[in-house]
């Protein structure tokens, strides 16, 4: 595997690794991983660095949507137009144009049901483009972006074997 | 008096291992780098299949070999390491790769026969030798030369005139690979000195610098090699117990006949988990072998860091650095000060003196404290 691929992947892991460790683990040196972590973010690849927050567990109030989302072509508005008007809300928390029965599936994130309601029938329903919409509320979540929130695989090995 | 164990038993003491393993389970402040498999769980599919199985009700016995399907995918799957057997008479499905070693040894020896270990190695090997009523030789490999065996330390050791060899790379407990050159030098003096080979290859699969070579694809050396290997390692089933033995068809044949008036067959179950892990499960092999890899270098940087000497492993799940003196009072005194258990190199023979063993199997971030801490250890000691 070449270094910024390797890189990618561990990040993908754990994107609050330091460099010096990322740079042992690569077999290299903190200052390439700099570099490389510089190129990467400049020429797109790594677009941010995130962390996987189970709300459930904070005493935040939080509401998320998966939103199916269909659309009208004509000649002047095509998909790339109708995402652009549609990702520029910051509630929309990701937006992919997908294959089926559906054009667009969207994640909308809000405060409270109503807040996402709002915001879908005032902001996204009314657009000429837009047909139809199909509002999935989540209701629990048990894995997000690889890690699995329910602790499943416990560790019980004996603590020294040959 | 009654149940008096014969010589063979009584001669043979616990393992070292053992000691370290009580005085781990007294406290409960402990990071272990003393665990030899790994810590992810096995393949989610194997364990459904497995699952699937047992609702199914299949809870009989299978063939005495092992599951024809089981065997087919094994003959497909050793193929990377260009191992060709046939699945009907060339492979014997056991109940993990010890019983392949205990089997091989015990079809393979007579009474009195030598067999060459080289050292350090798997604390099992001397005994199994000593249970089947041969004598083991030790044959010593050294930090020195990466802990690699080399038709020198044969001779040197008196192998020459050994009956069989227990050949285990990647190795367990240093992590040191043999490449291809290197294998086929031991190669040559086992068929000069017509020495039959076991090799235990349960380590095939973490090799993180080239593939692994196994000795019995080496020329004249097929007829006289058993090939063990399983899915504990790989594949993370070390619970599930299950290995397997490749050799000509008379030699399984041979050892089929052992097995099957001892273990009659493998858990099924386990079969059943195997099988999917061979159909499906190779996206999972791989991704922990990259973990392990991640691990292994940030491993060996940072006791280079302390300034100890570790040689650079290139295979299973272990690093195996110089503590620079004693190395069970080095291990006890870690233990005692710092929460950190390791094993003792010696526990794996006289060779292994002066070293500790560093699994890696545990996660990043418990290995990222325990080698502070044993850095903060080193710098007081």
């Amino acid at each position: 595997m070449d270094a910024k691929r390797e890189l990618l992947s561990l990040l993908s892991t754990d994107a609050r690794e330091d460099v010096d460790d990322i740079a042992r683990q690569l077999d290299t040196d903190p200052d390439t991983v700099e570099q490389l972590l510089t190129e990467l973010e400049s020429e797109g690849p790594v677009r941010g660095y995130q962390a996987v927050i189970d709300w459930d567990s904070t005493d935040t109030n939080h509401v998320a949507a998966h939103v199916e989302l269909n659309v009208e072509l004509d000649r002047d508005t095509g998909y790339e137009e109708i995402a652009d008007r549609i990702a520029r809300f910051p509630a929309v928390e990701s937006l992919r144009l997908v294959s089926g029965d559906y054009d667009f599936a969207v994640k909308v994130t809000g405060d409270s049901m109503q807040d996402v309601s709002q915001f879908i029938s005032e902001q996204v329903a009314p657009l000429p483009a837009v047909t139809q919409t199909v509002t999935h509320f989540v209701m629990e979540t048990y894995k997000e972006a690889g890690i699995d929130f329910g602790d499943r695989d416990g560790d019980d090995r004996l603590s020294v074997s040959p | 008096m009654t149940l008096q164990p014969n010589d063979r038993v009584a001669e043979t003491p616990e393992s070292g291992i053992r000691k370290f393993f009580e005085l781990a389970e007294e406290r409960d402040d402990v990071i272990s780098l003393g665990v030899g498999e790994p810590d992810f769980s096995a393949p989610w599919a194997a364990r459904t299949a497995a699952i699937d199985s047992l609702k199914a009700g299949k809870t009989s016995y299978t063939a005495n070999r092992g599951k024809l399907e089981l065997r087919e995918a094994i003959a497909t799957h050793v193929q990377r390491w260009d191992q060709t057997y046939d699945p009907e008479s060339e492979i014997l499905v056991t109940t993990g790769a010890s019983e392949a070693v205990d089997l091989a040894l015990r079809t393979f020896l007579e009474n009195g026969d030598t067999v060459a270990v080289h050292e350090p190695t798997y604390i099992s090997y001397e005994p199994g030798v000593r249970f089947a009523g041969g004598e083991p030789l030790a044959v010593p490999t050294s930090a020195d030369n990466d802990f690699l065996l080399t038709p020198a330390a044969l001779a040197d050791a008196g192998a020459a005139d050994a009956d069989a060899l227990i050949l285990c790379y990647p190795n367990n407990p240093t992590g040191a690979v043999m490449d291809a050159d290197e294998t086929a030098a031991v190669a040559e003096f086992c068929v000069e000195h017509d020495i039959d080979v076991i090799a235990d290859e349960i380590y095939a699969a973490l090799t993180y610098d080239g593939d692994h070579t196994s000795i019995a694809t080496l020329p004249g050396m097929r007829e006289r090699t058993i090939v063990i290997n399983g899915f504990s390692k790989a594949y993370a089933m070390t619970g599930l117990r299950l290995g397997y033995a490749m050799g000509p068809a008379e030699a399984i044949e041979a050892m089929n006949r052992v097995h099957q008036y001892t273990m009659l067959s493998a858990p099924t179950t386990a079969q059943y988990a195997a099988i999917e892990a061979l159909r499906s499960c190779e996206d999972s092999l791989r991704e922990m072998a990259t973990e392990f890899d991640r691990r292994r270098r940030f491993v060996i940087s940072r006791f280079e860091e302390m300034g100890l000497d570790c040689f650079t492993a290139k295979g299973a799940f272990y690093a195996f650095p110089a503590c620079g003196g004693d190395d069970e009072a080095f291990a006890e005194e870690l233990l005692e000060a710092k929460g950190v258990a390791v094993v003792p190199g010696s526990v794996f023979g006289p060779a292994g003196e002066g070293h500790l063993r560093i699994s890696y199997a545990t996660g990043m971030n418990e290995l990222k404290t325990a080698l502070q801490r044993i850095e903060s250890f080193v710098e007081t000691r």
